[in-house]
């Protein structure tokens, strides 16, 4: 995992133990949190994110449930309401669809309703995105669903540093936080710094700086966005690259800031491009940056079909870094 | 940038009056722009202490830019930028199975292609930007580095800023009023001959005791009675906005003056019907004056509730005029001529003049019109009351 | 004061109420507010100027004898050759 800076006093690690160590963490420093969700325990989770994690802290605590995703994730919702701090974790976010009504309904909803008497300091994880050949009904990215349910936190961490450091901040926020971790991210490794304690979870970061084009993207794509931009570099074209981290409530001042100054944007985006947060990204930047624009707004997205098994077919699918550099090299050398 | 007219899209600071740490009231003159009607004296309507220049001198900026701060001036809030409404009516889309990589563009071809970016440097180095013939930007649109790339060849050649009147901006201006006035404005137009025969004998018994400084002219009478009218028929003074009319308490006339070589202003005379004969004489010669030289006020462009135009004694028998917006009443005062004129059943030369009224056919009718015009030659029958 | 003095003293007046005006333009037989576009309102400030700088307090009935470079020397050689007719 290329991070941008590297640090001497600095761990290396995979993003995956970047989550186990944050879970460990909550788990130690709070009694009230436990861990839920199909196959955490003995399994050890799907990606092996928990695994281990039963043997220290006990079935109280890293509890294997049944598989429906509505019956656990409203447990959840109950046992936040009636103060615990649960982090419930979902397979994949195609099989969140089940858990729809206890998020949307329930979780977002009953602080809403009561007036502030309840509040629900539920954090929700799960995987998503494709890459794996897995499939359609395993490959989805509907993180900008998510985003577009005012009462939720929609978090898409895609370093080390977010992986290990945002769900402290998730736990300690008394509404929902879903926790977006892309499952080609799982295996990458980065420096964690060893003096860092905590991230925010409210701002977008600048993960690269450039003149010439803006790279706005989040989660799996960050890493092709880099690459696009070391790519782009060496064709003299300077990009920069803004990682959203947080989609709701979206960083709306970085990403206009960044395109005031390039005036050219390119947004990158695994989810569907109708409907998508890559739209609602574009069109803040319409709304509120309409005269800094040099060049029309640009998006790569996946392509508007389900995500197919076959891996060539997969690959054509999803945004990759030729594609990247191609849309953002024609906006600032048109041919 | 005060909008000084009704088409009014943007000024060139040319000279500041004051100073950060200069303190101000209301009435001062702190900057003279440049517009398509000339070189404007920016006044203040504030109180305070300037603590921030944000315009300098030679920046053409929209109307609604913030030109200055100023420190103690309560509820100082900058007027609203205007933004034009886009209007881009596009047929729906084909659904396609594939969305298209980039929507079709269904504008015409003669519009210009070129970036938001570019354009507002265009128009912040006061640039055409339909003078740069070829953009190098996506899909072959101008973009900023070719308005730069302009600019600096064309810097050479750029004339400087400068005070005075700008005759190709000012005709632009009056055709963008005019055209939006003649668009939009369903006129109506009424004309009365009237007698000036007390009129012109009571002026020149007037002027014969006078200096020559303290003489009037016919057209001060015009102005006074029509001005007088106004306030018999209110619905012909005021401004119609938002599909609304709205009447003006006060009487501010719009004085129309030609300038040679082309052009008109109509700067207001400020409660015209309270103001005596000679007041109004003064006024007049100051306003001619000052617009001959371009040192206008910013309020006296903008405030006029109403326009009044004589044409003098070189000009057509009558005129019907084209009404300025917001306005809704434009009057109109033709060369005086002597003709023969039925008096008490007998024959006799009178000189005349042919009063017009071309007015908003959305706010009156033509009755309202009609009395206004028989008010306007009554009140010219009895010239010493005016 | 000599014609020519006159002469230029009116253009130098007409240059001030029309600074726009080429006064090489003026022709003495010209009528001078269609040369130089003056309205009644100019006309108005031009006889003012002339009681300012002259003395000369020209009666409304003799603006027409103004008219033109030729006839306005004329009338103010008379009127400052006659001085008791015009004392403003």
């Amino acid at each position: 995992m290329n991070t941008p800076q590297a640090n001497a006093a600095a761990t290396r690690m995979t993003y995956r133990e970047a989550c186990k160590q944050a879970l460990r963490e909550a788990l130690l420093s709070d009694s009230r949190v436990f861990l839920m969700g199909e196959d955490i325990g003995r399994y050890g989770g799907c990606y092996a994110v928990t695994k281990g994690l039963l043997e220290e802290f006990g079935e109280e605590r890293i509890r294997d449930t049944p598989l429906s995703e509505s019956a656990f994730v409203g447990a959840g919702v109950g046992a936040a309401m009636a103060g615990m701090r649960p982090i419930v974790e979902i397979m994949t976010v195609n099989f969140s669809l089940l858990a729809l009504d206890q998020i949307l309904n329930n979780a977002v909803t009953i602080p809403h309703m009561s007036g502030g008497q309840f509040a629900i300091p539920l954090v929700i994880r799960m995987a998503t995105g494709g890459g794996r050949r897995v499939g359609a009904q395993h490959s989805r990215s509907l993180e900008g669903w998510y985003a577009h349910i005012p009462g939720l936190r929609v978090l898409t961490p895609a370093t080390v540093e977010d992986a290990r450091f945002m769900l402290k901040g998730a736990l300690a926020d008394p509404n929902p936080v879903i926790i977006f971790e892309h499952v080609m991210l799982y295996n990458m490794e980065g420096d964690l710094p060893s003096d860092m304690e905590k991230v925010d979870i409210a701002h977008a970061k600048l993960r690269r700086a450039g003149r010439d084009v803006s790279l706005i993207t989040y989660g799996g794509s960050l890493f092709k966005a880099l690459e696009a931009a070391d790519a782009l570099a060496a064709e003299g074209i300077d990009a920069e690259v803004i990682d959203l981290r947080v989609l709701r409530p979206l960083d709306t001042k970085t990403i206009l800031d960044s395109v005031a100054k390039t005036r050219r944007c390119v947004i990158i985006d695994e989810g569907w491009r109708s409907g998508s947060i890559s739209a609602e990204i574009g069109m803040r930047i319409a709304e509120e940056a309409f005269f800094e624009l040099d060049a029309p707004l640009r998006r790569v997205c996946s392509r508007e079909a389900p995500i197919p098994y076959a891996a060539h077919l997969e690959d054509a699918c999803l945004p990759q870094v030729a594609t990247i550099v191609a849309v953002a090299r024609e906006l600032v050398r048109p041919s | 940038m005060p909008a000084l007219g009704a088409d009014m899209e943007a000024g060139t600071l040319v000279e500041w009056l004051v100073k950060p740490g200069d303190r101000v009231k209301s009435g001062d003159v702190v900057a003279v722009v440049e517009t398509q009607k000339g070189a404007i004296e920016v006044e203040i309507f504030l109180e305070g202490v300037v603590s921030n220049i944000l315009v300098p001198v030679g920046a053409r900026v929209p109307v609604g830019t913030v030109l200055a701060q100023i420190d103690g001036a309560p509820g100082a809030a900058p007027p609203l930028p205007l933004e034009p409404a886009a209007a881009a009516l596009k047929p729906a889309p084909q659904i396609l199975a594939q969305a298209p990589p980039m929507p079709a563009i269904t504008a015409p071809s003669s519009r210009l292609k070129i970036t938001p970016a570019a354009r507002r440097r265009a128009t912040a180095l006061s640039l055409d930007p339909t003078m740069i013939v070829k953009g190098t930007g996506v899909e072959g649109s101008i973009r900023l580095a070719d308005v730069e790339t302009y600019a600096s060849g064309a810097k050479l050649a750029q004339r400087p800023a400068k005070k005075g009147l700008d005759l190709s901006q000012m005709r632009q201006a009056i055709a963008a009023a005019m055209s939006r006035s003649k668009r939009e404005i369903p006129h109506y137009y009424l004309t009365e001959t009237v007698d000036l025969n007390a009129a012109l004998t009571w002026i020149e018994r007037f002027n014969a005791e006078k200096t020559p400084v303290e003489r009037i002219l016919p057209a001060v009478l015009f102005l006074k009675a029509a001005a007088l009218a106004l306030r018999e028929q209110p619905q012909l003074n005021g401004a119609y906005e938002n599909g609304a009319f709205i009447p003006s308490s006060s009487i501010h006339v719009g004085w129309a003056i030609s300038l040679r070589g082309g052009g008109l202003i109509a700067p207001a005379i400020r409660d015209a019907d309270k103001k005596s004969l000679a007041e109004l004489m003064g006024a007049m010669r100051d306003l001619v004056e000052r617009a001959r030289r371009g040192n206008l006020r910013s309020s006296e462009l903008t405030s006029p509730t109403v326009t009044v135009t004589s044409v003098g004694d070189r000009g057509a028998e009558s005129v019907t005029g084209i009404i300025y917006p917001p306005q809704v009443a434009i009057i109109g005062f033709g060369r005086v001529v002597t003709r023969p004129w039925v008096v008490d059943g007998r024959i006799e030369t009178r000189p005349l003049v042919t009063v017009s009224l071309a007015a908003d056919h959305r706010v009156t009718d033509g009755h309202i019109g009609g009395l206004y015009l028989a008010a306007v030659g009554r009140l010219l029958q009895e010239p010493d009351k005016l | 004061m000599t014609d020519a003095e006159i002469r230029a003293l009116i253009l130098e007046l007409i240059g001030e109420i029309a600074p726009e005006a080429d006064l090489a333009l003026a022709r003495d037989q010209d009528d001078l507010r269609e040369v130089f576009d003056l309205d009644s309102m100019d006309f108005a400030n031009l006889v003012v100027a002339i009681h300012d700088r002259l003395g000369v307090n020209i009666p409304e009935a003799h603006y027409n004898q103004l008219f033109t470079l030729e006839c306005a020397i004329a009338y103010l050689h008379d009127a400052l050759t006659q001085p008791k007719q015009n004392d403003g």
